[in-house]
């Protein structure tokens, strides 16, 4: 049935709602704006005089013009590192290169010369899962200078550090999802791997240069006199070396041979990768621009998520399933962009009920295959005698083992809270959902902060007590303010979103269009069959 | 009586023809080339027939192939349009002993007529007044120029057998005839296999006036004068009638002297007589001289047709079915104004070259005649005469007539090749023309202002661009959709001799900012289309590789692609063809040695002989060519290599 709107767009609490929202999204806008400007105007001019396309620019001269872009990790290394490495120096993000989405990972030569921090690492391998979950071709744009030397110990020597880089590439490429390496720049030591490990590379002439150790290593360590034209230029490798494919006259040049590429695939990236024609179906009933009205701008004031969803699905048509039985946790089959999804939505704390019933419709869409969306806004399960006795860890147990193993994709949007346990049942980063998104207003941590002070000061007032002391009001507020102070802080999305806890923060008002991408992307790799663990009945 | 008629031709006059013939309710049977084989003259008859190769000496000359082809398809009739046969007195002869009636005049008219210095003195003898000149049989070349000299410079030296200037030489100076007259006479021999050439005295500021008339064999009437002084080299670019400036005086005068030239020849259906005026003080009784007689129907028939409200094709078919003559003298009147212009495949700034393409585009507007042989999607090729088309206009007034022509020609829509529409709607335009102050020198003089090429405002350059990127139709939230900030696309984009990196901004389906060389221009989809600040675009029309604009009378645009810049670099040493021709001669071999400025070779081409030059000094690394092979444009002729390399 089609949802209908209980809110009035022309109130005061409309209005205060909407303000509010539009205040946080201005800091993550201010916030994205800077990121984009990668390593300031000294380094794009000198940049530039070299002959160079900006880094942006390159991505979208990859991209068919004028198709969506669904960046990843667009905030990364946000105030990270004094502010050193603005989107944590690699753009990343899925594409559309001659009708096929792709995955594109671009170095940003601007930011200390494209070197890898621990967040441009972990991005970078981000975006490789969900090329490889997605089975993307990945196509990376080489400008790069390698690891970032102060913080070797950060980007070296881990499991989930440089070198996971080249296995992913090694991996995928067995899965025969396409790896392109255009080389725009250096690509010296570790990085000379990312062409050499490609199944298609293509390098500019007089400006791109693939070594395992630069002029300056290679005096010091054998003496030899070389320049880096010489030794790793693109003559040297088409010509001679091999390791690069096609030479490119310039930055343009190599876009288009990489798009050539990329559209001479055939049918290797997996059987839905042709076309990415994306059904825009029926717009929702109810305007996605109201999101910010009808969502209240104090997480702690309840409100009905069917307001968000009529505003997300298609002709805002919402088939909700077992409406009158756990009715904290809302369900229902609906369509985004012509795409079949189950939503499932928090609309309060969740219960023995609630819990059992998210179980349940989770294996419903296993079992049809639909993908999952899961609208978080959670405070996490019920506390208390009554339901500890009743088994709701049981009942938890259920829904986060479904959702855990389900092998249909998820895609997880937190529009509110996400604190505790409510996190892991509701496709938390742990539970790996496809893509992870969230908005301006949400707010993570493992707790909400007000109940961790008040945790941290009970534990305290106690051992005062058995001491003999006594504890002040004062006392205890100066005691809680710092750990408030610090949950605040760290629960902020600009905090999560600079850590990659997600994929990125978005504009609440195109919730429906990142979907719409998110799932386009996910549903380019084949639905397995799900095999559930065991449920705790 | 014939039921069935054979057009002996191609393009818009087989066209034309046909539509008259098949109104007529007559059966048409259509004759073509293998190049042609899709053409509409082909598609539009009732039964065709092949004749073979693509070059005119294959197929449209090929008088025996013709005659059996009428025979075999039951045509009674042949109708031989303009050029190729029709002025042939040998096809005339054949088409009657085969027992079929040939739509023209017979046989001995278009013999009396053929050979300019014949009908010359023919003229004269009838009263006719001509040109002072020198038309004799004496060859000699010492003799010729005694001649020019008594004729008094500038002379002009034209092939005897000659017609459409071919063969014909300007000489201004006594110095320069013996150069030029071996230059006419070697142009002469290759298009008519007779070198001989006459010599007439040039006129200062001539108009190109000439008589329609028409005739039954006996007697004749004229359908008044057509105006046809805008000339390039030559070439009738606009045609009109009435002529501007004629007096009801000197209208009576030519056309007596052009039906006495008529009956004097016992003319037979559509001829035109052609006369040189003096226009340098006015229109004066005295001051009009015979040229030449056109023994057929002319390419600018439309304008005569348009002022006298008749249809010479059907003349033509009726007298040649045996009428006597559809009207007499009294009963024609002149009606308003008419103007024809020539739409070719040319390249204009390039000197008027000839071009090729595929029409990717072809409209005309309401309410103009369009005279046309091609359709949208149809190929111009370099086989032929590279016209698309004729656009007609009538009206009540010079003035009307001339304003619905620069209306018309605006309104026009080509794609796929470049065109001289912007010359011709230049020419529309010209102040001097609009006066109707014209002389066949009017084009020489301006042809800089009416050559400009056209101004480009970086509106064009955002429209050309969005319509590069295929971004004019691109629908849906998806466009330019991105997190946070728009990505910004660039596309290199040329138009004549300028470049353009443009950049590219989708902020949202239909909304687009542009950045052309320091410009910036916002450009929004509403629903009346797109705007560029706000003004409305053109349309477009998107190509393989190129885009045009409809703004002023298009403006091409070329995508540059990235992809193409190796092999630009690739053909370095490469001498290309200009543009579509025959080779005529080659004049180096492989491993000469050449310096800058040496002719490499020579290149035919609509009447005009090009010579390839070298564009360094070198060796001759190859010859890709011979003589007598057809190129299209952009062939390569020669490669040379530089010295150095070699």
């Amino acid at each position: 049935m089609r949802l209908q709107s209980q809110v009035l767009s022309g109130s005061e609490a409309f209005k205060a709602n909407r303000a509010a929202h539009l205040e946080a999204l201005q800091v993550v806008a201010e916030a994205a704006a800077q990121a984009t400007e990668g390593g300031g105007a000294k380094s794009r001019d000198r940049h530039l005089s070299r002959g160079k396309m900006l880094p942006r620019d390159r991505v979208a001269g990859l991209l068919d013009a004028g198709s969506p872009f669904l960046e990843v990790g667009a905030l990364a290394a946000h105030g990270l590192y004094d502010g050193a490495a603005p989107c944590a120096g690699v753009i990343a993000g899925i594409g559309v290169v001659e009708g096929r989405q792709v995955m594109v990972i671009c170095n940003d030569a601007t930011v200390k010369g494209g070197t890898y921090y621990p967040m441009t690492v972990k991005k970078h391998l981000r975006a490789q899962e969900i090329a490889e979950e997605c089975r993307l071709p990945c196509v990376y744009l080489v400008d790069s200078g390698g690891a970032n030397l102060p913080n070797q110990d950060e980007v070296f020597p881990d499991r989930d550090h440089f070198g996971r880089i080249f296995y992913n590439q090694a991996r995928m490429s067995a899965k025969g999802i396409a790896q392109i390496a255009v080389v725009m720049g250096s690509c010296t030591a570790g990085g000379a791997y990312v062409p050499a490990m490609s199944d298609v590379s293509i390098i500019v002439k007089e400006q791109g240069t693939i070594f395992l150790a630069g002029p300056p290593l290679v005096k010091a360590a054998t003496g030899e006199v070389v320049s880096a034209e010489d030794l790793g230029g693109g003559d040297v490798h088409t010509r001679l070396s091999g390791v690069a494919d096609y030479l490119a006259e310039d930055d343009a040049h190599a876009l288009a041979l990489a798009r050539r590429a990329v559209g001479s695939l055939g049918g290797s990236a997996g059987p839905g990768a042709r076309i990415v024609a994306i059904d825009t179906g029926e717009a929702p009933a109810c305007d996605p621009e109201e999101i910010f009205g009808v969502v209240p701008a104090d997480l702690r004031t309840p409100y009905d998520i069917r307001e968000v969803i009529a505003r997300i699905v298609d002709g805002s048509y919402f088939d909700e399933f077992k409406a009158r039985f756990g009715e904290t946790l809302v369900c229902g089959f609906a369509q985004v962009c012509g795409m079949d999804i189950g939503i499932i939505a928090n609309n309060g704390v969740l219960f023995s009920e609630s819990a059992s019933k998210g179980a349940h419709f989770v294996e419903l869409c296993s079992q049809r295959r639909i993908p999952l969306v899961f609208l978080q806004n959670i405070t996490g399960f019920m506390v208390g005698r009554k339901y500890e006795n009743e088994g709701i860890a049981r009942h938890g147990a259920k829904m986060v083992t479904a959702v855990a193993t389900t092998s249909v994709p998820k895609v997880t949007m937190l529009v509110g809270g996400s604190f505790g346990a409510g996190n892991y049942g509701m496709a938390g980063r742990a539970y790996q959902p496809r893509f992870l998104w969230t908005w301006p207003n949400s707010r993570i941590s493992v707790m909400g902060g007000p109940q961790a002070a008040g945790v941290l000061a009970t534990v305290k007032r106690d051992a005062i007590a058995r001491a003999g002391g006594t504890w002040t009001e004062e006392e205890e507020a100066a005691f809680k303010r710092p750990t408030l102070e610090m949950f605040e802080r760290q629960s902020h999305p600009l905090y999560a979103s600079a850590r990659l806890w997600d994929d990125g923060i978005i504009d609440p008002r195109k919730s429906r269009e990142v979907l719409a991408l998110s799932l386009r992307a996910a549903l380019n790799a084949p639905v397995e069959e799900t095999r559930f663990g065991v449920f705790r009945m | 009586m014939f039921d069935t008629i054979l057009v002996a031709n191609r393009g818009e006059i087989a066209v034309r023809v046909m539509r008259t013939a098949r109104a007529m309710g007559l059966r048409c049977v259509a004759v073509y080339s293998e190049a042609d084989a899709g053409a509409l003259h082909v598609e539009m008859a009732d039964a065709a027939v092949c004749l073979g190769g693509a070059s005119p000496a294959e197929s449209y000359l090929r008088s025996d192939r013709i005659i059996a082809a009428a025979l075999e398809t039951g045509a009674g009739a042949i109708h031989p349009g303009y050029g190729f046969l029709s002025e042939n007195p040998d096809f005339v002869r054949d088409v009657e002993a085969a027992g079929l009636v040939f739509v023209g005049p017979d046989e001995r008219a278009i013999r009396a007529m053929g050979l300019k210095d014949a009908a010359k003195r023919l003229m004269d003898e009838a009263g006719v007044p001509v040109v002072p000149g020198y038309m004799g049989e004496d060859q000699d070349p010492g003799h010729l120029e005694v001649e020019a000299a008594k004729v008094g410079y500038p002379v002009l030296i034209k092939a005897v057998a000659g017609g459409g200037g071919k063969g014909m030489r300007l000489v201004e100076r006594p110095e320069d005839f013996v150069d030029a007259l071996e230059r006419a006479k070697a142009e002469a021999r290759g298009a008519f296999g007779n070198d001989a050439v006459l010599i007439e005295k040039y006129i200062q500021r001539p108009r190109h006036i000439e008589v329609q008339v028409f005739g039954d064999g006996t007697r004749a009437v004229h359908l008044f004068e057509r105006d046809c002084s805008l000339q390039r080299r030559h070439q009738k670019v606009i045609e009109e009638a009435p002529a501007p400036g004629m007096t009801a005086a000197m209208r009576a005068a030519m056309g007596a002297a052009a039906v006495r030239a008529a009956e004097a020849i016992g003319y037979r259906g559509a001829g035109t007589v052609e006369f040189i005026v003096d226009s340098a003080d006015g229109m004066r009784e005295d001051g009009f001289w015979f040229m030449e007689m056109n023994t057929r129907l002319q390419v600018e028939h439309p304008v005569t047709e348009e002022i006298c409200g008749v249809d010479l094709v059907q003349w033509q078919l009726r007298v040649a079915a045996g009428e006597p003559l559809p009207c007499t003298q009294e009963d024609l009147t002149i009606t308003g104004h008419a103007f024809e212009a020539r739409l070719y495949a040319e390249d204009v700034p390039a000197g008027f070259l000839p071009a090729t393409g595929r029409l990717a585009e072809l409209a005309f507007p309401e309410g103009v005649r369009a005279e046309t042989g091609v359709r949208k999607g149809d190929v111009i090729s370099p086989h032929y005469d590279p016209m698309i088309a004729k656009l007609v206009v009538h009206g009540p007034s010079r003035a009307v007539a001339l304003r619905r022509l620069a209306a018309g020609l605006k309104a026009t829509r080509v794609a796929g090749t470049v065109t001289n529409l912007a010359f011709l709607g230049a020419l529309a335009e010209h102040e001097g023309f609009a006066r109707g102050a014209v002389d066949t020198g009017l084009i020489g003089r301006d042809l800089d202002t009416l050559v400009q090429p056209p101004a480009v405002t970086p509106g064009h350059w955002a429209e050309a661009a969005l319509a590069a990127l295929r971004l004019l139709e691109a629908e849906g939230w998806q466009t330019g959709f991105a997190l946070w900030g728009a990505l910004r696309r660039q596309v290199v984009l040329a138009q004549g001799e300028e470049q353009h990196a443009i950049w590219v901004t989708v902020q949202g389906p239909g909304e687009v900012v542009v950045e052309v060389d320091g410009d910036t221009v916002a450009c929004r989809r509403g629903a009346a289309g797109w705007t560029f600040d706000g003004r409305p675009g053109g349309g477009v029309f998107v190509g393989d590789g190129t885009v045009t604009v409809f703004a002023g009378y298009g403006i091409p645009f070329e995508v540059v692609d990235p992809l193409a810049q190796v092999g630009e670099a690739a053909a370095a040493g490469a001498t290309l063809a200009p543009m579509p021709g025959r080779v005529v001669s080659v004049h180096v071999y492989k491993g000469q040695a050449v310096s800058a400025g040496d002719r490499l070779a020579v290149l035919e081409a609509m009447k005009m002989e090009h010579t390839l030059t070298a564009a360094a000094d070198g060796v001759v690394a190859e010859v890709m060519v011979r003589e007598g092979d057809q190129l299209e444009a952009g062939a390569v002729l020669v490669m040379l290599k530089a010295l150095a390399e070699a």
